[in-house]
C-alpha cells in the first residue's frame, strides 16, 4: 500500500512538473503539422540565430574541451600547491548566476574599462559581440568537461602511461595511444553535456549580447523575443527544436555514461 | 583499482617544467574568463563606500527582489530535501514499467534551456492553460519554475547512496522486530542524511541563482514576482553599473556561504561512511 502511494506520488510530480509541461508545448508546435514548424524556423531571424548560436557554441565547446582535457591532467597527473583551491575555482562557474557572469564580464571587458578601450582601439569589440557571448558561454560551461574525465582518469591511474614512457613513448604519443582512448567516452560526456549548456544558454548570453535582433540574436533569445512579441508560433517552434536537442542530449549522456564507469573497472 | 592507488603511491615529484607550464596555463585562462572578472563585481561594488553599497541593496525593489529570491530558493529547497528523496527512493526501490524513461527524464531539466523551460511551464500553468490553472505573474508561478530546474538535484545525490545501501541492515532491523517507520528513521535516513542535504543545498544554490525559467512565467513585476537575477538584469539593462554589483555580491555571498555549507556536509558524510 504504502509502496503505492510512493510510486504514484513520484509519477504525479514529475507529470506534472516536467513531461506534461513539456509534452504540450511539442504538440502544440507539431498541432499543425510539420508545416509551421519548418516555416517559423526558416525565417531569415531565425536562421541567422540558428548561425549565431553555432558560431558561439563551436567556439565555446572548443575552449572549454582543450582547457577541460588540460585541466583534469593538471588535477590527476600533476602534484602542486594550491591544487584544492584551483579545483574549487573550476567548480565556481556552478554556483554564479548567469546575469553575475554577464554582469562580470561586462565590467571587465565592455567599452568603459581599461581591458575594453584597450581591445577596442585594437578593434576587437567583445560586448555586444561574438567574443563577449563566446566568453559568456564558456565561464558558464567551463566545469563540465573537466568533471565529467576527472573521476576516469583517476581509475584509469598512471601505469599504463609509465610503461609508455619506459617504453620509450613521448609525452605526446603516451597521450594520444594511451590517454585518450581510455577516457574517451568520458570526453565524448563532457563534450556532449558542454555542447547543450553552450546551445542553451539565456542570462550570460543576454546581458553580454545586447540582445540586437539579427545581430547577436541566438536561438534562446529568439525564443523570448518572438514570445514577447506574441509571436507564439515561432517561439513554440524554436522552444522545441531547442527542446528535442535536449532530448537527444539526454540519450546521448545516457548511452556514454555508463561505459565510462565500465571503462574504468 | 581506487582513488587511493591513483594518488596514494607516488613518486614525489618537484613542480615539474611541464606541470609548471600547464598551471600556469590553467591559471591564467581561468583568470581571465571567471577569477578577474567576478573580482571587478565585488571591487565594482565597493567603488561608491559601503554606505552606498548598503542603499542598493536595500532600495525597495533590490530588497524585495532578495527576500523574494531567498524565501523562494529556501521553499523549493525542502519541496525538493522531501520530494528528490522521494522520487530518489522509488527510482532504486521500486519496480513498474515505465521505471527506466522515468530515471532517464529526470535529467531533462539539466539538458533544457531555462527560457525554454520557462515557456514550457507557461504553456501549462499560464493564461491559456488547458487545466484552468494560471500561475502567470504570481509568486506561485516563480516557486514552480525554480522547482523546475532543481528537480534533478536530490535525486540524483540520493541515488547512489541508496543503491549502495543494501537490505541487509534493514532486514536484521526486521529480523529484530522494528517497524517500517522505525527501521526507515533510525537505518535509512540517518545513511541518507548527507547525500540529502548535500543536494538541497545545490538546488538552493541553482535556485538562487535562476534567472531563464523566471523570465517569462513571472512577469518581472517588481516587489511582486520580480526576482534578484531580473532586478539584476534590470539594473544593468539601466546601466547603473555599481547598484548592480552590489547586487550581484549579495548573491555571489549567499552562494559562497551554500558552497561552504556544501563543503562541510560533504566531509561529514565521507566521515560518516
Amino acid at each position: 500500500m504504502a509502496k503505492h502511494v510512493l510510486r504514484l506520488t513520484a509519477v504525479v510530480y514529475i507529470l506534472f512538473l516536467l513531461v506534461l509541461p513539456v509534452g504540450l508545448i511539442i504538440w502544440r508546435t507539431f498541432g499543425d503539422g510539420l508545416g509551421p514548424f519548418v516555416e517559423a524556423l526558416t525565417s531569415p531571424s531565425a536562421v541567422h540565430a540558428f548561425k549565431v548560436t553555432i558560431t558561439v557554441a563551436a567556439w565555446a565547446v572548443v575552449a572549454n574541451t582543450v582547457f577541460g582535457v588540460g585541466a583534469a591532467l593538471l588535477l590527476v597527473r600533476h602534484e602542486f600547491p594550491g591544487k584544492r583551491l584551483l579545483g574549487a575555482f573550476i567548480d565556481l562557474p556552478m554556483a554564479v548566476s548567469p546575469v553575475v557572469v554577464g554582469l562580470a564580464l561586462i565590467l571587465v571587458y565592455g567599452r568603459f574599462s581599461p581591458a575594453g578601450g584597450l581591445l577596442e582601439s585594437w578593434g576587437i569589440q567583445v560586448i555586444f559581440s561574438t567574443p563577449g557571448m563566446v566568453l559568456a558561454t564558456v565561464f558558464v560551461a567551463l566545469p563540465l568537461v573537466v568533471r565529467a574525465i576527472v573521476p576516469v582518469l583517476e581509475e584509469l591511474g598512471d601505469e599504463q602511461e609509465q610503461a609508455a614512457h619506459t617504453l620509450g613513448a613521448s609525452r605526446l604519443q603516451s597521450f594520444v595511444r594511451i590517454t585518450l582512448p581510455g577516457i574517451r567516452w568520458a570526453l565524448g560526456y563532457g563534450v556532449v553535456l558542454c555542447l547543450a549548456r553552450s546551445l542553451g544558454e539565456y542570462g550570460a548570453v543576454a546581458v553580454v549580447s545586447g540582445r540586437l535582433v539579427d545581430q547577436t540574436q541566438t536561438l534562446t533569445l529568439f525564443v523570448e523575443e518572438r514570445f514577447q512579441n506574441f509571436d507564439q508560433p515561432a517561439a513554440f517552434a524554436a522552444a522545441t527544436a531547442l527542446a528535442l536537442i535536449a532530448v537527444v542530449t539526454l540519450l546521448l549522456t545516457k548511452l556514454l555514461r555508463p561505459k565510462d564507469l565500465s571503462d574504468g573497472n | 583499482m581506487s582513488v587511493d592507488a591513483a594518488v596514494g603511491v607516488r613518486p614525489s615529484r618537484r613542480l615539474a617544467g611541464g606541470t609548471a607550464a600547464g598551471l600556469g596555463t590553467a591559471v591564467l585562462y581561468l583568470s581571465l574568463i571567471v577569477l578577474i572578472p567576478l573580482a571587478a563585481v565585488v571591487w565594482r561594488s565597493a567603488d561608491e563606500g559601503p554606505g552606498y553599497f548598503w542603499r542598493s541593496v536595500t532600495t525597495p525593489d533590490a530588497w524585495a527582489a532578495l527576500t523574494l529570491t531567498i524565501g523562494a530558493s529556501a521553499l523549493v529547497a525542502v519541496v525538493n530535501l522531501v520530494m528528490g528523496t522521494l522520487i530518489a527512493w522509488v527510482l532504486v526501490r521500486d519496480r513498474f514499467p515505465g521505471r527506466a524513461v522515468l530515471d532517464t527524464i529526470i535529467d531533462l531539466p539539466f539538458a533544457l534551456p531555462t527560457i525554454v523551460a520557462g515557456l514550457v511551464l507557461l504553456a501549462l500553468y499560464g493564461p491559456q492553460s488547458p487545466l484552468g490553472i494560471n500561475l502567470a505573474y504570481s509568486r506561485a508561478g516563480v516557486v514552480l519554475a525554480l522547482m523546475f530546474v532543481t528537480l534533478p538535484f536530490v535525486v540524483r545525490t540520493v541515488q547512489p547512496v541508496l543503491l549502495e545501501l543494501d537490505g541487509e541492515m534493514e532486514q536484521a532491523a526486521a529480523s529484530l522486530g522494528a517497524r517500517p517507520f522505525q527501521t526507515f528513521r533510525r537505518i535509512i535516513l540517518p545513511n541518507l542524511l548527507p547525500a540529502m542535504l548535500s543536494g538541497t543545498a545545490l538546488a538552493f544554490t541553482r535556485a538562487i541563482a535562476e534567472f531563464g525559467s523566471t523570465v517569462l512565467i513571472s512577469g518581472n513585476l517588481p516587489f511582486k514576482t520580480q526576482v534578484a537575477a531580473v532586478n539584476l538584469f534590470s539594473q544593468i539593462e539601466g546601466d547603473n553599473m555599481t547598484g548592480a554589483a552590489a547586487i550581484a555580491t549579495v548573491l555571489l555571498v549567499v552562494a559562497l556561504v551554500a558552497l561552504i555549507a556544501l563543503d562541510v556536509l560533504q566531509r561529514w558524510g565521507s566521515r560518516r561512511g
